[in-house]
């Protein structure tokens, strides 16, 4: 089939990106939209011109580097999966596809569709951890879990922290993404122990390296690959307040 | 041989690593501040042992090339992660999966080092637990284990089909705290591109900083590699598709040996390639072969919907051949079967290279839903990628390149052929033998990185603690660095015509061709002949577009596809020189007569650690002779 990419391209984190226009004439429905990009990279760089940067690595949709814009959307127009899963069997034949990088303050971009996420390092390394020494660990079946809840934190820590909730997000707000790991280690007992500790560190940090507020349009949990609830917000905003 | 001394300690097998922790020498705790150490790689093995160095005080610099260290590979393993603790009262013991590694890696490792990576994975499961990792779990609150790659007890932990991911996520988190504590300092988005060696010992790295193109120049008193294996040497794998062997392979040219690199594993079930543009090859867990049943059609070339071929002309080639086993006869022998149907003709599919992964029957016997609660999540991804609902149709598999056994040798303390310099993890070769059991690469990452390193590392270092912080400054960085700056002006230099991902593209599918799944004298004397053709090609048809001081994606590729022409002639070499069929290696020439693999373990009873001898010489083969004192070497059958 073929296809019209809007492209935006920008050399670097200083300079001021724009779309470019590429025409695709032999996409097969059985691409994934990476390997769309892969072809066109291909072209360009026999033709001695700068390929389309985006970052990939896995392409199993578990790593979480992947992540574009397309056609509005975070990983593309179909739900719950990540760009590197997404098929071309989903675009039409003479459609335009609009690809752009994340768009947040706290995510700069690096060039054309590579953004900076590590604010959400940033996040993770002020409190999102289990403080024990290698060795200090008890047998692991003297920590009983409830099962319900251990299940529960398992659906909270799938999050693969690609962006898509901040992208998504009108106010760029990285809750979702922080409420996982808070909920995470909420629900379990070995987490319990530094929960005050952890959400604060936590929350601080995500207001410091700027990402905004939650204010409950759930944009987040519609465009998650992984489909983590916004049920995690409110639990994290609990855990906040219970914290003082 | 004189080189290779494997340290393994004296005396009996179940006591040999606690004699030796008891008699290791040890750093105090205000001399490890002084030392620096470089860890390269964040999966679980690099992660492990950043964290746990980082808590015992060391100065630890922890580099990735992903933005994240939470992307390390390690996060893509499905199925889970063995340890020996009986909680099924099932009969495991430590020796039951210390012996079920040695009989799985077919007589090729080390006894010392397995017994040892069984000892220790029981640790890794309490320690992954207390850092939060949501392994399944029992309704009594207890952890769940599930059975896994044919042996006969349930010592497999696991988080639903995301283990990796959730080991990874904990190992990540220890990091992170290490990082908050000021211990550990962590550099992303950096590509090692040499190893620094001064008097022998390895003291530092050359690194790319792949945002600005920086060249920069870090020193240490020892250096770990944990990067992984050299799976990605087929173009299309089930790994990530920027997973490389360079740093290793850096490594090697300065002196560390590499061991049984024709050593990769082949997984059997992963979703075949639909397109030319095709990138990676996605797994589809083993574990389906329980439930399905694998079959290609008994006419040649034979195009008709599976669904409409009928019963009696449908070829179900394992348990044909395998009657005892059937569908679950071990990976090696699955993939290789997949590939004799296909070569032969009977393959399914546009290209003709897939078979049929078939549940109607399953689906037919216990119903729909009793198949969605087991596999609904990889019917989903493969629904997704396929566009084919395996509820209704068939899955269509085909093996893939998946792990890789070989890799830098190391000692039993983990150090590599160069003083200082350590593997940990895929990166070393030392306890998969020639083929690696499911659930255990999980196991030895972690434990090699959580457990092992942070002990015997202080052996070494413990002489280190009167040197100085090491200067940059050194004619041997000038010179390392200097050879990486005039590499990477060669490369985006030449301004030819084609990419670099061409050039990968054909170099795996000589290799896949040649030195896949099966091997014989002859292809892989060939593929040598067309390795060296493509690399000349490269080094003079190659185009990459843009500058060195920037990102530059295609660079980085180039960097490590001219690498692997050098990897894949040693692979080619290792497996020309092995005439035997052991494990993953099977040669041709030496299967029985109804075409199993026959291992000659009165010749080939070794480890092959290669030594480079220079730009264009061929390569020093030293060999450590195994010794089985606990263990008798049998023949595997799954007739």
């Amino acid at each position: 089939m073929k296809l019209t990419l809007k492209i935006w391209r920008q050399k670097n984190a200083k300079s001021k990106g724009n779309f470019e226009t590429y025409q695709m004439d032999s996409v097969s429905p059985e691409m994934a939209f990476l390997e769309m990009l892969d072809s066109l990279n291909k072209r360009l760089v026999e033709a001695d011109k700068d390929p389309v940067a985006f970052d990939h690595d896995c392409r199993e949709g578990i790593c979480g580097s992947c992540g574009m814009y397309i056609n509005g959307h975070p990983h593309g127009p179909v739900p719950a999966i990540t760009t590197c899963h997404l098929s071309m069997r989903f675009f039409k034949d003479g459609e335009t596809v609009w690809i752009e990088p994340w768009r947040a303050k706290p995510f700069p971009v690096i060039k054309d569709l590579i953004v900076d996420r590590t604010a959400f390092d940033k996040i993770q390394t002020a409190g999102g951890y289990i403080s024990i020494n290698t060795g200090a660990a008890p047998d692991a079946n003297n920590i009983p879990v409830n099962k319900q809840n251990s299940d529960k934190a398992f659906d909270s820590a799938v999050c693969i922290g690609c962006g898509a909730c901040v992208a998504a997000c009108k106010n760029a707000s990285a809750m979702l993404f922080v409420s996982a790991k808070v909920s995470q280690f909420a629900l379990l007992p070995q987490g319990r122990i530094e929960a005050k500790e952890r959400v604060k560190a936590m929350v601080d940090m995500m207001d410091e390296v700027g990402f905004g507020n939650c204010s409950n349009t759930g944009a987040c949990e519609a465009e998650c690959p992984k489909e983590i609830k916004i049920s995690n917000i409110a639990r994290m905003n609990r855990e906040f307040f219970k914290a003082f | 041989m004189g080189k290779l001394i494997s340290k393994i300690p004296e005396g009996p097998l179940a006591q040999k690593w606690t004699k030796y922790k008891a008699s290791v020498k040890l750093v105090n705790p205000a001399n490890k501040k002084k030392l620096d150490i470089i860890i390269i790689g964040t999966g679980l093995s690099g992660a492990g042992a950043a964290s746990t160095l980082g808590e015992l005080g060391y100065n630890v610099k922890s580099f990735c090339y992903q933005d994240s260290p939470r992307r390390a590979h390690s996060v893509a393993a499905q199925g889970g992660i063995n340890a020996a603790k009986n909680y099924q009262n099932d009969g495991d013991s430590v020796y039951r999966l210390f012996y079920d590694m040695i009989k799985g890696g077919d007589y090729r490792a080390r006894e010392g080092n397995v017994y040892r990576a069984a000892e220790v994975s029981n640790q890794v499961i309490d320690h992954y637990t207390a850092l939060g990792v949501p392994f399944a779990r029992d309704y009594g609150g207890t952890l769940d284990t599930r059975s896994f790659g044919g042996v006969q007890v349930s010592r497999t932990f696991y988080s639903s089909g995301q283990t990796g991911q959730q080991c990874l996520l904990g190992a990540y988190s220890s990091l992170n705290r290490q990082i908050k504590k000021g211990n550990v300092t962590l550099y992303p988005r950096r590509e090692m591109l040499d190893l620094v060696v001064i008097d022998g010992k390895a003291r530092g790295i050359i690194a790319r900083n792949l945002i600005t193109g920086e060249i920069e120049r870090h020193s240490a008193h020892a250096v770990i590699l944990a990067t992984g294996g050299y799976g990605t040497i087929y173009y299309l794998s089930t790994l990530a598709v920027n997973s490389n062997p360079s740093a290793a392979w850096k490594a090697h040219k300065k002196g560390a040996f590499f061991a049984n690199p024709s050593f990769i594993q082949i997984h059997p079930t992963s979703i075949p390639q639909l397109n030319e543009f095709q990138s990676k090859l996605t797994l589809m867990s083993e574990s389906l072969r329980n439930d399905g049943r694998i079959w290609v059609p008994k006419a040649k070339g034979d195009k008709r919907p599976a669904n409409e071929i009928p019963e009696e002309e449908r070829d179900y080639y394992l348990e044909r051949r395998y009657p005892t086993f059937g569908n679950l006869v071990p990976r090696d022998v699955a993939s290789r079967a997949a590939k004799e149907r296909c070569d032969a003709g009977y393959g399914v599919g546009e290209t003709g290279l897939a078979v049929n992964l078939d549940f109607r029957d399953s689906i037919k016997k216990m119903g729909k839903k009793v198949i969605e609660n087991r596999y609904g999540n990889l019917f989903h991804m493969y629904k997704n990628i396929t566009g084919i609902d395996p509820y209704v149709e068939p899955m269509r598999i085909y093996p893939a390149g998946h792990y890789t056994m070989g890799g830098l040798w190391v000692d039993y303390e983990l150090m590599t052929t160069i003083p200082g310099l350590y593997a940990v993890g895929e990166a070393n070769f030392s306890d998969h033998g020639a083929n690696r059991l499911g659930a255990s690469s999980l196991m030895q990452a972690s434990g090699d990185g959580y457990f092992i390193l942070p002990v015997t590392i202080n052996n070494y270092l413990s002489d280190e603690i009167k040197v100085p912080k090491i200067t940059t400054d050194s004619p041997e960085f000038e010179a390392a660095e200097k050879e990486v700056v005039e590499r990477l002006n060669k490369l985006i230099s030449i301004k030819g015509k084609k990419s670099a991902g061409e050039f990968h593209k054909r170099l795996g599918k000589i290799m896949w061709d040649y030195c896949g799944m099966v091997r014989n004298e002859e292809g892989l004397k060939k593929a040598l002949v067309l390795i060296d053709e493509l690399r000349k090609e490269f080094w003079s048809d190659l185009n990459v577009p843009g500058t060195v001081n920037e990102v530059n994606q295609e660079l980085e590729k180039a960097g490590r596809i001219a690498d692997y022409f050098e990897v894949a002639e040693l692979l080619v070499t290792d497996a020309i020189n092995r005439k035997e069929s052991c494990g993953a290696h099977f040669r041709e020439e030496f299967q029985t007569p109804d075409g199993e693999a026959m291992r000659n373990d009165e010749e080939f009873c070794y480890v092959s650690a290669w030594e480079y001898a220079g730009e264009d010489q061929p390569h020093i083969l030293h060999k450590e002779e195994l010794h089985f004192e606990e263990v008798e070497m049998k023949v595997r059958s799954y007739k």
